[in-house]
């Protein structure tokens, strides 16, 4: 939708400051767009396609070329660039894919699953591209990804969809302490256990379940909480037995989020 | 809901140490829009050119096959009446498998780059069938060279005219060839059904391979509802070096409703493609 290619039921968007039902040349002529397949065709070769693209953006024939050989020579792609592309590695690929999507230094990028089927090293090598566009030129990346370890180390600003709906949009750290950290901790009965919760109930924003002789806390800054909590139960005389402290991960805020919204959307049905 | 996405470049400082070329999107017109779509549809071509020389032969072959079958009409030779059929008939087949290619490049993603990039939906499809139309014109060139030797008068005028009453008429056919494609995405198989089923009774009823003099007055009456009909006709005065008005006027109102008509329907299904 953000890249014209489909048009919005409802609601407006703008990309770059251009809105893009309204203005949708200036908006692609604006952004950068990796989709999830190939961007150069199979039977064309590398550097046709970037002067093509290059071309297509209005850039003149010695500026396209000038263009296309920077960018072959950033993404290490200058030996492959007279090949087919149906004959380069599935990272040679990616790579061109990107070099495509920044032929005219685009204000927006936009990734779409970038590092779908990538192997780790090219994966790594895809991030570290991203985190220099994203400093040296001040590209903004929009990138989509189900691999929620790679907004974590991305991402400036995290924005979780669901259904078509916004649920989630902040930094990765807020979304994360927002949620806060997992404490478990052990008893030796199970009455300790329920004496314990009452207790833990007591740290603000808490969310405690008690499981036989076991309770845990989800709580911002649980971790935090969490040494004072065990003196407290100490002296209370239900001493913890065991204890674990697990940080929030994005797959945790992802699952939580979405949890939610599908027992509201059941509600709702009800 | 609203997104509004906004460029970090209007508060982080660009530094110039990874650009040294100056680039910037500017608008293209729309000529420079086929052309460049154009040129991009050649390339594999002219990497590769010998995967052109069988089209080249096909329709020599066909006309080898098939012209001695044909008796000399009482108004001239044969091959007068048949070479500009056959030519007629290249067009609406190179038109036709326009949007083959393009099953491949929906699946590959690459005509969905295409479609995110600044090129006008329109410039996408008149760029392609032009593509197509570069065959038309070698093909064209070859049969006629082979042919003039033969009963078969050259009249150069007539066939660089004939060649452009075709562009119209490629071009819209491609448009629709290329929806057929948009709307059978990745099942091929579509595409080649309906391209099949159409591409006969056009043929057939525009009389290319036999005269429709005789015809029955309901192969007749269809045979007036088909644009490539008064095509053919045109193209068989403009050969023969023949300029009468109305026939020609007949084949250049077939072409340009084929023409108008395929881009719209085109650029309506290239609109909704995703």
């Amino acid at each position: 939708m953000l890249t014209t290619l489909i048009a919005p039921t409802a609601g407006t968007a703008e990309v770059a400051g251009f809105d893009v039902t309204r203005d949708r040349a200036a908006v692609r002529r604006s952004i950068g767009y990796v989709g999830q397949g190939n961007a150069a065709g199979h039977q064309y070769r590398g550097r046709d396609e970037l002067i093509g693209q290059a071309r297509a953006h209005g850039l003149s024939r010695g500026d396209a070329r000038a263009r296309t050989e920077e960018l072959l020579a950033a993404f290490d792609l200058t030996e492959h660039a007279d090949r087919p592309v149906s004959q380069l590695s599935g990272g040679q690929r990616r790579r061109l894919d990107v070099a495509i999507g920044l032929v005219q230094e685009p204000a927006v990028l936009f990734l779409d699953e970038p590092s779908t089927g990538l192997d780790p090293q090219n994966r790594v090598n895809l991030q570290e591209q991203v985190r220099r566009l994203n400093a040296e030129l001040g590209t903004t990346i929009v990138l989509t990804t189900h691999y929620l370890e790679e907004a974590d180390a991305l991402a400036g600003r995290v924005i979780v969809i669901d259904h078509g709906r916004v649920i989630a949009d902040d930094t990765a750290a807020a979304l994360k302490s927002a949620l806060g950290d997992l404490v478990s901790l052990g008893f030796g009965s199970s009455a300790d256990a329920h004496a314990a919760a009452a207790r833990a109930d007591r740290i603000p924003g808490a969310h405690v379940t008690v499981t036989d002789a076991g309770v845990t806390v989800r709580a911002p800054f649980g971790r935090d909480a969490a040494p004072g909590l065990v003196a407290d139960l100490a002296a209370a005389g239900t001493p913890v037995t065991r204890m674990e402290v697990v940080g929030p991960t994005l797959d945790d805020v992802f699952l939580n989020l979405t949890g939610r919204s599908l027992r509201e959307s059941k509600g709702e049905a009800a | 809901m609203t997104i509004e996405i906004t460029s970090a470049r209007d508060t982080a400082p660009a530094t110039a140490s990874v650009r040294r070329t100056a680039v910037a999107s500017a608008p293209v017109g729309i000529v420079a829009d086929i052309r460049n779509v154009f040129v991009r549809e050649l390339m594999p071509v002219l990497r590769n050119p010998a995967s052109v020389l069988f089209a080249m032969v096909q329709p020599l072959v066909f006309l080898a096959l098939f012209a001695p079958l044909l008796p000399d009409t009482g108004t001239g030779s044969a091959l007068q009446w048949f070479v500009p059929g056959i030519v007629s008939m290249t067009a609406l087949m190179s038109a036709s498998f326009t949007g083959a290619n393009l099953s491949e490049e929906i699946i590959s993603g690459s005509f969905e780059r295409l479609l995110v990039s600044p090129v006008r939906r329109s410039a996408l499809m008149i760029g392609k069938s032009l593509r197509e139309m570069v065959p038309l014109v070698l093909q064209t060139l070859v049969i006629v060279v082979a042919v003039a030797p033969f009963a078969f008068d050259v009249h150069l005028a007539g066939i660089v005219g004939g060649i452009l009453l075709l562009v119209p008429f490629s071009v819209g056919l491609g448009a629709l060839s290329l929806a057929l494609a948009v709307a059978a995405k990745d099942q091929a198989w579509v595409f080649w059904t309906v391209q099949q089923t159409a591409i006969f009774p056009l043929l057939l009823l525009a009389g290319v391979l036999l005269p429709l003099d005789g015809a029955p007055d309901w192969l007749q009456l269809m045979a007036d509802l088909n644009p490539l009909h008064y095509i053919v006709d045109a193209e068989r005065a403009l050969f023969a070096g023949d300029y009468p008005v109305d026939t020609i006027a007949g084949g250049v109102t077939g072409s340009v409703v084929v023409g108008v008509l395929g881009l719209w329907v085109g650029v309506r299904a290239m609109n909704r493609a995703s």
